[in-house]
């Protein structure tokens, strides 16, 4: 907790990019995610911290309908996302995931070539007119994902061949080769080592200033490394929301204080 | 708390690593034991192994062999003319080929004395071949011409130990006197075995002739039923499995349908015959004996094969591989098919050639099925009728030749079972390039 750079940071005053109210998430009779209220800004990095199993992931999941995929997972309030509700039934998943990202915990690039890792999302959703297109598109988002230089020569090898921290920046070059507009992160450093997780820390704080990003993180240095935004998740609730210096230096609520702390967890 | 434990540590004597003590040395021995059991499970498998294709191969063997009589002839011009000026035309070609074959034995220096009776024992009725032959090429008259005639099934038993001079009696099939002949006409190197592509390629033969049964119009048959099955089951197994799987809600009634499929798989095969009697010949009137019918029946005791290899599968692909297409926007399907679908095909496609494999040695539906008669037509004439005229398969003509009495369809039984182990051998190792070859790691 000696890494208070936070403070120094500029607190923004960017519009709404997505805004939960009121949400209630459902596990057939588990009730995960309780009331949350939640403003998440755009061009800014919003950290999402708590013990496990508070929720945070599910309501991440819930961000871009990833949640559908469970049977008995069901979805109460609203979320927008530029005052479009995401779960009205008119909207299709699969629009809404080309424009909100993700990055899992694990590395998860598809066994096929570095090349193609990237260009699979632009391909389907027709990004690109061509070969030259496309080419272009894979080069800038290998470029954004910070892992250009390492592959440029290899592009044609296959991504399961690269190492962890690499698999995981491949990952998240693929997630931005879509142009989202929210770029989720669930946890995407629990498998690097200490080195991979600076290069990626260092990828977020670029990212954040195309993208709005949301990141899950159990390392409250990575949080208060990397965020802006601070929410705090305890037991399905929200606790606490707030700018990420005020969070970790002047906590409002016990829990929170608990937490950070060490009390808690 | 520290009383505890100092008496604890106390409990335990002192004792050195390299003195192995009791309970060590029972756990050893415990292990060392079922080593012993494993190992031995596995020596008794191999030797059953063993037994089973020495026993295979030694009487399925002598299948692949048929004693010729290989013979030059030669017959001029105005022979040919006598010859069908006579009353009895083929009795005339017969006395000439003896003739011939006399002139050849004192040639080599042995005398054997023979009628025209002793050699239509030996060969059949070989003045009606030699004009059949002679009559379709009239070019080769005048020119010699070497002949391969099939022995009888007697003298083939005879080089092949099943007739012996002991055991013979004499008969209208073989009499003691011709093994004389025989005999001098093996010193001679007239008579020999040959490689018999008959039983290759020909199809059954009445059961007087055992020499000239082939299994070659069964494996057309047995082909015809395996491209119904692949084009059937596959497409329907591999659907409904990617929908079980992928797209069903899990509910009671996946769930019922689920228990139901596991179930067809246990079902006897023989249960399936009568269904496909029921249905498909009784009902539908397809043509009986057809190899549509008898492929239809066998997709239906495929599917269950097929649908539970390809979910499980369509299972071990890692949920993340789904979560990684759908996160980047893929809808459902093209997450199934552009990610999960390539990683499950090694599993589909060996699960499909076991199945078929499977298929291919069922016997059961086939009898009922009625795919066993004695089919007197060889190979069907083209595509359509490859289908839906009346053929027998492998196993269902293996086991109408062990059925019948003559000992030499015994040996031919042996050797269908052999080309119907060619034939699974080869499937199941396509089934393993093609598992090594699309196999990807992630």
């Amino acid at each position: 907790m000696n890494d208070m750079r936070i403070v120094e940071r500029k607190v923004g005053t960017n519009e709404i990019k997505i805004s939960a109210k009121d949400t209630q998430v459902y596990y057939g009779a588990t009730h995960a995610i309780k009331d949350v209220d939640i403003e998440i800004e755009d061009k800014t990095v919003t950290a999402f911290i708590g013990p496990s199993g508070c929720g945070k992931s599910t309501f991440l999941r819930c961000l871009n309908r990833m949640n559908d995929t469970i049977d008995s997972c069901r979805v109460e309030g609203d979320i927008l996302l530029d005052g479009e509700d995401i779960y009205h039934p008119k909207v299709d998943p699969v629009q809404l995931r080309a424009k909100v990202g993700m990055v899992f915990q694990k590395p998860n690039p598809f066994p096929k070539s570095i090349y193609d890792n990237i260009a699979y999302g632009p391909r389907i959703h027709g990004l690109a007119k061509n070969k030259a297109e496309l080419d272009e598109i894979v080069e800038k988002s290998l470029r954004r994902g910070a892992i250009w230089d390492e592959v440029k020569d290899r592009l044609d090898a296959p991504g399961t061949g690269l190492s962890g921290g690499q698999q995981q920046r491949l990952c998240i070059a693929r997630a931005i080769a879509t142009e989202p507009e929210v770029l989720l992160m669930d946890e995407p450093c629990s498998a690097l080592d200490p080195i991979a997780t600076a290069q990626v820390e260092e990828l977020i704080d670029e990212l954040c200033e195309r993208y709005s990003v949301v990141i899950v993180t159990h390392s409250m240095q990575q949080a208060a490394r990397v965020s802006q935004k601070t929410a705090f998740f305890h037991l399905g609730n929200l606790v606490e929301y707030g700018d990420t210096g005020q969070i970790f230096t002047n906590p409002k609520d016990p829990r929170t204080e608990s937490y950070i702390t060490g009390r808690i967890g | 708390m520290t009383d505890v434990s100092i008496e604890k540590a106390a409990a335990r004597k002192p004792s050195s690593l390299i003195a192995v003590d009791e309970r060590t040395r029972r756990r050893n021995n415990a292990e060392k034991r079922f080593r012993a059991y494993g190992m031995t499970a596995i020596a008794i498998g191999l030797l059953c192994l063993v037994v089973l294709f020495v026993s295979i191969i030694r009487s399925g063997l002598p299948a692949f062999t048929r004693t010729v009589v290989n013979v030059e002839f030669t017959l001029t011009t105005e022979q040919f003319e006598a010859a069908e000026k006579e009353l009895f035309k083929t009795k005339a070609y017969s006395n000439l080929f003896i003739e011939s074959l006399q002139g050849k034995l004192n040639e080599s220096g042995l005398s054997v004395a023979f009628d025209a009776a002793a050699i239509e024992r030996l060969l059949g009725k070989v003045g009606g071949t030699l004009r059949e032959f002679y009559k379709a090429n009239p070019g080769e008259l005048g020119s010699a011409v070497r002949f391969e005639l099939a022995a009888s099934s007697r003298v083939d038993g005879y080089f092949k130990g099943r007739v012996n001079r002991e055991t013979l009696q004499d008969s209208r099939f073989l009499q003691l006197s011709d093994l004389d002949l025989v005999d001098a006409l093996a010193k001679a190197g007239i008579i020999k075995q040959a490689f018999n592509w008959t039983f290759i390629t020909g199809a059954d033969s009445g059961v007087d002739n055992p020499g000239g049964a082939g299994i070659g119009a069964s494996v057309v048959g047995s082909f015809f039923m395996m491209v119904v099955v692949l084009c059937l089951s596959l497409p329907i197994g591999v659907a409904a499995s990617i929908y079980l799987e992928e797209f069903a809600p899990q509910n009671r009634f996946t769930d019922l349908i689920e228990v139901n499929i596991s179930n067809l798989a246990a079902v006897p095969s023989i249960v399936f015959g009568i269904l496909g009697l029921a249905v498909f010949i009784q009902f539908m009137h397809l043509p009986q004996s057809a190899p549509l019918v008898g492929g239809l029946v066998l997709t239906l005791m495929t599917l269950p094969t097929i649908i539970i290899s390809t979910r499980a599968s369509l299972k071990a692909v890692p949920p993340s591989i789904r979560d990684a297409a759908l996160g980047v926007g893929a809808s459902k399907m093209q997450a199934v098919f552009h990610h999960v679908l390539p990683l499950a095909m090694p599993g589909i496609l060996t699960g499909t050639i076991i199945g078929l494999a499977q298929a291919l040695g069922e016997t059961a539906p086939l009898l009922l099925i009625g795919m066993v008669g004695f089919v007197a037509r060889g190979y069907p004439d083209g595509i359509v009728s490859g289908f839906t005229e009346a053929n027998s398969a492998m196993p269902a003509q293996i086991y109408t030749w062990a059925a019948r009495a003559d000992v030499s369809f015994y040996e031919k039984a042996w050797g269908g079972i052999i080309i119907l182990l060619v034939f699974l051998l080869t499937m199941n190792i396509i089934a393993i390039i093609l598992r090594r070859r699309f196999e990807r790691r992630w």
